[in-house]
């Protein structure tokens, strides 16, 4: 896909995402926001997903590590038209399958694992991969991050097996907002230089603005031709990307936007479609 | 005299069937975390290198890794000390394993005192308690060799997390080849009306041990090999309580929250009854042999015994 076509699917799915946690009136907008780029990219140009059949046996897997964020997947799935523009306005209510984080025991298509508790990703993709790779099968996965759950030790146990067992089929990608629930990354506990400590570990590296659409390709496309090491996408972002009056403010992590927020939020980003 | 067909670790039941089911199941794939001899998953390594992962000293990465192998169809067994396999990755099978029902079957080894010389940091206690409360989650806790095998063959193919506690110490094998084992259903192995010994794990052999004590007595108890907590045999536990109208529990881990918790649960809303609890009581182990520490915590048959007698005087 044309990369002036996937910048309307993501305007589409950023208006998505002020939508549904407008109607919700809990969720996470900024880091939801953060990581549009990198999911559109990665839904319509790269990893294998038939949204007829999410449990296709030739899938790449995705597994959100940043379960906060889910609003992003579940807008993205809807654009892919795995699930209904409808079902997103169902987002966080009782009986919903759009939990506030997602869900597997909800069965919607598209969530293979539930996740949500931070740290937890990276392994799960981890043994994926490794599983994939005794079954001699080609499926990829990848696994999307936060910058602040890097302060989990998991992550690392996680950072320390993918390269010792030569997980050339793991793609993990940090969102790298530099914003946590209190504050600057840097100033809770500071994790930098992130691609430096994965690329110690025996990762392949690369490091991108995470909104430049032909950079997040490139890297992509770069991650799936690595015959040796897992690679690891450091992704330059902005929290609340898109929204003005939410951008680079930690306090827009788990606050939704009044009504009247809303329809301004919205209004910007329609005028980007020019 | 219990009828004893020799002794071994429980360890070495859970090794065996895990070779024998990766002879059958290409799926089967097996974790460790640099314990693998001592829990006795080194046999399945040798024999399937390519389906066996050392994840190192991580046991977070550990039920992460096997909840991932789960997601790609596979049936892995994660095992390593007791301690460590429920304990430190606790939040990870709540959150990643049972909370998104994953065939993820977790071993934890070296159980209870009989641990020994390494002391109270390696003694798992507790595992009982902080697995049984998980929603979708089965625990077996077997009473021997045999049985530990039976039960390792049975989880493989029983869906959702299983976790199968085990042991390093050799332990009397009281069960037979043909004895029969089912998930959730107990095994009555003595017949008696006065009261009835609930027991699991080790416990089962003091219990029939205390049996034949109380027996000289003139008191006939009943003993219940009650190897899965959960889902637990409730019929069973009905049953005993209406046929002999007192009950004791024996478990070689923390009475709170544990076995005796379990069987309590099920008779205060069924069939009350007195109970009495036999088990560690809420302290931790200490170095020393197996066979003192048990005698020492109070594990042994005469404690059973001395448990049945006072439950008499309440019946």
């Amino acid at each position: 896909m044309q990369t002036s076509d996937l910048k309307i699917i993501s305007a589409a799915v950023r208006k998505d995402i002020i939508k549904m946690l407008g109607l919700a009136g809990s969720g996470h907008p900024g880091g939801s926001l953060s990581s549009v780029e990198l999911l559109v990219a990665l839904y319509f140009n790269h990893m294998k997903f038939n949204p007829n059949n999410a449990d296709d046996p030739d899938r790449d897997y995705f597994v959100l590590s940043k379960g906060h964020v889910c609003p992003v997947l579940y807008a993205v799935l809807a654009q892919t038209e795995c699930i209904s523009g409808d079902e997103l306005c169902t987002l966080r209510q009782a009986g919903s399958r759009l939990q506030g984080h997602p869900a597997k025991d909800k069965e919607l298509p598209g969530i293979e694992i539930s996740t949500g508790s931070l740290g937890y990703g990276l392994s799960i993709g981890a043994g994926i991969a490794a599983g994939l790779k005794q079954a001699k099968k080609a499926n990829r996965v990848y696994v999307l991050m936060g910058d602040g759950e890097q302060q989990e030790g998991s992550i690392w146990e996680a950072a320390m097996a993918a390269p010792h067992l030569n997980l050339n089929n793991l793609c993990a990608i940090v969102d790298d907002n530099a914003l946590q629930i209190d504050g600057e990354t840097k100033k809770v506990m500071n994790i930098q230089p992130l691609a430096q400590k994965y690329k110690a570990f025996g990762w392949n590296t690369i490091e991108i603005d995470g909104h430049d659409l032909d950079a997040i390709n490139a890297a992509y496309a770069a991650a799936k031709s690595e015959t040796n090491k897992p690679t690891a996408i450091i992704a330059k972002t902005v929290k609340g990307k898109g929204v003005s009056f939410m951008e680079n403010l930690a306090e827009w992590h788990g606050k939704t936007p009044s009504k009247e927020l809303a329809e301004k939020a919205l209004a910007e980003i329609n005028a980007t479609l020019g | 005299m219990v009828e004893v067909f020799g002794k071994k670790a429980t360890r070495f039941g859970f090794g065996e069937a895990l070779v024998e089911l990766g002879e059958k199941d290409p799926k089967i794939f097996v974790l460790g975390a640099d314990t693998v001899s001592s829990v006795a998953i080194n046999g399945f390594q040798e024999k399937f290198p390519d389906r066996f992962i050392n994840v190192g000293i991580a046991e977070t990465n550990l039920i992460g890794m096997a909840a991932g192998l789960a997601v790609a169809g596979f049936i892995p067994f994660a095992a390593t000390y007791g301690v460590f396999a429920s304990g430190r990755p606790w939040e990870q099978i709540r959150t990643t394993v049972c909370y998104s029902n994953l065939n993820v079957k977790i071993g934890g080894s070296h159980s209870g005192l009989m641990v020994g010389p390494d002391g109270a940091t390696h003694q798992a206690l507790e595992e009982i308690a902080i697995m049984r409360c998980l929603p979708k989650m089965t625990v077996i806790v077997p009473c021997d060799l045999i049985e530990t095998r039976k039960a390792t063959m049975a989880a493989a193919y029983f869906a959702g997390p299983v976790y199968i506690r085990y042991g390093r110490e050799n332990v009397p094998i009281i069960t037979k080849p043909e004895t029969p084992f089912e998930i959730g259903k107990a095994n009555i192995l003595r017949d008696g009306k006065d009261a009835a010994i609930l027991a699991c794990g080790t416990m089962v052999y003091e219990s029939l041990a205390a049996a034949e004590i109380l027996e000289k007595k003139g008191i006939k108890t009943m003993v219940i090999d009650i190897h899965t907590i959960k889902p637990i045999d409730e019929k069973a536990i009905i049953d005993a309580a209406k046929e002999c109208g007192a009950i004791v529990t024996a478990e070689e881990h923390q009475i709170f929250a544990g076995f005796g918790s379990a069987v309590a649960e099920v008779v205060v809303r069924n069939s009350p009854v007195p109970m009495e609890f036999v088990g560690v009581n809420d302290t931790f182990g200490e170095s020393g042999e197996a066979a003192d520490l048990i005698k020492k915590f109070g594990l042994k048959d005469v404690n059973i015994a001395q448990a049945v007698e006072k439950v008499l005087k309440r019946k």
